[in-house]
C-alpha cells in the first residue's frame, strides 16, 4: 500500500472505531445529561464540552502527560502489561474519544431533551420497563440525533490534527493519519500530493454535510411532524 | 384497611404551591369520575395512582396492593392502563403497532381482551395501517383507548380523554366509552371538568378542589348536594334514572318514568318503550310554584317537598334541594323569589321543569 493510501485507511479506521465506541459511551452520558436534575449536571456538561474550546495541543499535552510513563493512566497501563499508550494506534483512539466526545454527546443530548416525556410515560403504562422503552421508543424517536452524532463524530475525528501530533506523532501505519500526512507533504514542499489529499478531504467534508442534511430532513419528515 | 374489594387510595404529595392530600375508598367496578376545576388535583391524583407521580401513600385495587409504606410498584409493573389528555400515540409506529405495543408485553394467558375485539369496539379496522399523524384527533384518542384496553388492565385511568377534542369528535367517542362501560368489568377512574360528560358516564363522583376531596358518593346523590354546588356552577343539576314509558305520537313526546313521577321528553327514534335512560335536569331550568299552574307553557309539573334551602355561590341566587317521590332535584332561584315564596324545609311545592336533557 502506498503511504498515501495507508494514511487514508488508517484515518478511516481511527474514525470508525472512535465513532463506534463513542456511540456506546456517549449515549448514556447524553441520556443522563438530558434528564437529570443532579447538581453534577453542569460540571459534567462543562467537562464534556471542554474539547470544543480547548486548543487541541493543550488537550494533547495533558493526554501525553497522563498516558505517559509518569502519568497515572500510563502507570496503570504499564502495570496491566499493556505498556504506555502514546505513539500507538490505541493511544490515538483514546485521545480521539476524548477529543470528539462533545460531537457525540451534544446532538444526542439535544435529541433526548426534545423527546416528549409523555411518550415514555405512555410506554411505561403499556408495561415497558425503562430499558425496553429506551430502545423501542427513545432511540427510534431520537434517530436524527443519532445520525447527526455519528456523522459529526466521524468527520471530526478525521479532521483531527493537533492532538494526533502531540500524542501520536507520525509513525506510518500506526499514527500517521491524513491530516499529518498533508502537513508532512507541505513541510517537504510536495504541494501536488498535498493538493490531492487536502482536496479529497474538502470534498469529503462537503459531501458528508450535504448527505447529513438530506437524510435528517427526510427522517424528520417521516418521523416527527 | 384490609378490605379486598374496591380501590383504596391514600396519597399525600406536595409541590411548591400545591398539596395533594386524599384518602379515598372507591367502588371496584363502574366509572368513577374525578371532577372539579382545573388545578384541583384530579390529574395529580390519577398520576399518583398510575405511579407516574411519586407520592407517599397507599393504593390497593380489588385486593392487590400496588403501593404501601414499604413498597411501591413501578409504573410498568402495575396492571393498569392510562389514557392521556393529549395524544400519546408513538409517532414512529403504525396504528397496528401502537395497538400491539402493550398487548405483546403482557403474558398470553393474561390477555382477556382480544385484538380483533378491541379494534371492533373502537371502530379502528380501517385505520390499522395508518401512521398516527394521518389520524384526526378523535381517531387518535380511539386508538389510545384501544391500546390501553389491549393490556387487559385491572384498572383503567383516563385523564380528560375528550377535552382536547372538538364537539363532533366528542359526540363520536362518547358512545364507544359507554359501550366499554357496559361490556367490560374493568373499574375506570375518569378525570373530567365537563359536567355533561360526568353526568353521562359516571356511576360514582369524587369532587376535588385544591388537592382535597370536597364531596364523594354515588352520582345521583352527590350531584344533588347543595353544599358543594360551586364545583358545578352553571351546570349544577341532578341526574334522574328513568325508563321510557308511553309515547305520545301526536305531539312527538315520550314519557320517562322514574321512581315517584314522570317527565315528558321530546321523542327521539332510539327511545323505544322500556329503554332505561339517564335524564339531566339542571338547577337553572327549574322554577318553583306554590300551586300547580296549568295556564302556562311548561309541560313538566311535579309535586315536590322542599328539603333544604341553601346559599349559592353568589348572594343573588339560592339553591333549593327538593324531593319528588324518591328522586332529589335541585332548583336555582333568585334569592328574592325564595324569600317571597317563604320556602322552608318540608313545604309542599310544585316544580316547573323547563328542559330535560337525555344524556344516555
Amino acid at each position: 500500500m502506498s503511504p498515501e493510501w495507508q494514511a487514508v485507511w488508517l484515518t478511516l479506521k481511527l474514525a470508525g472505531i472512535t465513532t463506534l465506541l463513542l456511540m456506546i459511551i456517549g449515549t448514556p452520558i447524553a441520556w443522563w445529561l438530558a434528564r437529570t436534575r443532579h447538581w453534577l449536571r453542569q460540571p459534567v456538561f462543562a467537562v464534556v464540552a471542554l474539547p470544543l474550546v480547548l486548543p487541541p495541543t493543550v488537550l494533547g499535552f495533558y493526554l501525553l502527560m497522563m498516558l505517559g510513563p509518569d502519568g497515572f493512566i500510563g502507570q496503570l497501563t504499564e502495570r496491566l502489561g499493556i505498556g504506555t499508550l502514546p505513539f500507538t494506534f490505541e493511544g490515538l483512539v483514546l485521545a480521539s474519544i476524548i477529543y470528539s466526545l462533545p460531537f457525540t454527546v451534544q446532538p444526542l443530548q439535544n435529541a433526548f431533551a426534545s423527546l416528549n416525556e409523555r411518550m415514555l410515560e405512555a410506554a411505561a403504562t403499556l408495561r415497558a420497563s425503562p430499558w425496553d422503552s429506551f430502545f423501542t421508543i427513545a432511540v427510534p424517536l431520537a434517530r436524527p440525533g443519532f445520525l447527526t452524532a455519528a456523522v459529526l463524530t466521524f468527520a471530526h475525528t478525521i479532521g483531527e490534527f493537533g492532538v494526533v501530533l502531540m500524542i501520536g506523532g507520525n509513525i506510518p501505519g500506526e499514527t500517521r493519519v491524513l491530516s499529518v500526512a498533508i502537513y508532512d507533504h507541505v513541510e517537504a514542499l510536495e504541494y501536488s500530493q498535498a493538493h490531492w489529499l487536502a482536496g479529497g478531504m474538502l470534498l469529503f467534508a462537503f459531501l458528508v454535510l450535504v448527505g447529513l442534511h438530506t437524510i435528517n430532513g427526510r427522517l424528520a419528515g417521516g418521523v416527527v411532524k | 384497611m384490609t378490605q379486598s374489594n374496591g380501590i383504596l387510595a391514600r396519597f399525600r404529595c406536595g409541590f411548591e404551591s400545591f398539596q395533594l392530600d386524599v384518602d379515598l375508598q372507591l367502588p371496584g367496578q363502574g366509572i368513577t369520575a374525578l371532577f372539579g376545576h382545573s388545578g384541583g388535583g384530579k390529574t395529580t391524583l390519577l398520576r399518583c395512582m398510575a405511579g407516574l407521580q411519586k407520592a407517599e401513600g397507599y393504593l390497593s385495587v380489588n385486593g392487590d396492593c400496588w403501593q404501601d409504606d414499604h413498597h411501591r410498584l413501578p409504573v410498568h409493573q402495575r396492571p393498569l392502563a392510562y389514557v392521556f389528555q393529549e395524544t400519546s400515540l408513538f409517532p414512529h409506529l403504525s396504528v397496528q403497532r401502537n395497538l400491539t405495543y402493550g398487548y405483546q408485553r403482557i403474558p398470553a394467558d393474561q390477555r382477556q381482551i382480544d385484538f380483533g375485539q378491541a379494534v371492533d369496539w373502537l371502530g379502528l379496522s380501517n385505520l390499522l395501517n395508518r401512521m398516527p399523524e394521518k389520524l384526526s384527533g378523535g381517531e387518535r384518542q380511539r386508538v389510545a383507548i384501544a391500546r390501553a384496553l389491549l393490556t387487559s388492565p385491572r384498572l383503567l385511568l383516563m385523564d380528560e380523554p375528550l377535552s382536547a377534542l372538538d364537539r363532533k369528535s366528542k359526540q363520536d367517542i362518547l358512545p364507544y366509552l359507554e359501550t366499554l362501560h357496559q361490556t367490560l368489568d374493568i373499574p375506570m377512574v375518569y378525570v373530567s371538568h365537563a359536567a355533561p360528560e360526568v353526568a353521562r358516564l359516571a356511576d360514582h363522583v369524587v369532587m376535588m378542589d385544591n388537592g382535597r376531596v370536597i364531596a364523594e358518593g354515588p352520582l345521583q346523590e352527590t350531584l344533588a348536594r347543595t353544599d358543594q354546588p360551586f364545583a358545578l356552577e352553571e351546570d349544577a343539576g341532578v341526574i334522574v334514572n328513568a325508563v321510557i314509558g308511553e309515547r305520545d305520537t301526536r305531539w312527538h313526546l315520550c314519557r320517562a318514568d322514574f321512581e315517584g313521577g314522570s317527565l315528558w321528553v321530546r321523542e327521539e327514534p332510539q327511545l323505544e318503550s322500556g329503554r332505561p335512560v339517564r335524564l339531566q335536569v339542571l338547577a337553572r331550568d327549574i322554577s318553583i310554584a306554590l300551586a300547580p299552574n296549568h295556564e302556562q307553557s311548561i309541560q313538566n309539573l311535579l309535586p315536590a317537598r322542599v328539603e333544604q334551602v341553601a346559599t349559592d355561590q353568589s348572594p343573588g341566587t339560592t339553591l333549593v334541594r327538593l324531593q319528588s317521590g324518591d328522586t332529589p332535584f335541585l332548583a336555582r332561584l333568585t334569592s328574592r323569589a325564595a324569600h317571597q315564596l317563604q320556602l322552608v324545609p318540608d313545604m309542599d311545592v310544585w316544580l316547573q321543569i323547563k328542559t330535560v336533557a337525555i344524556v344516555d
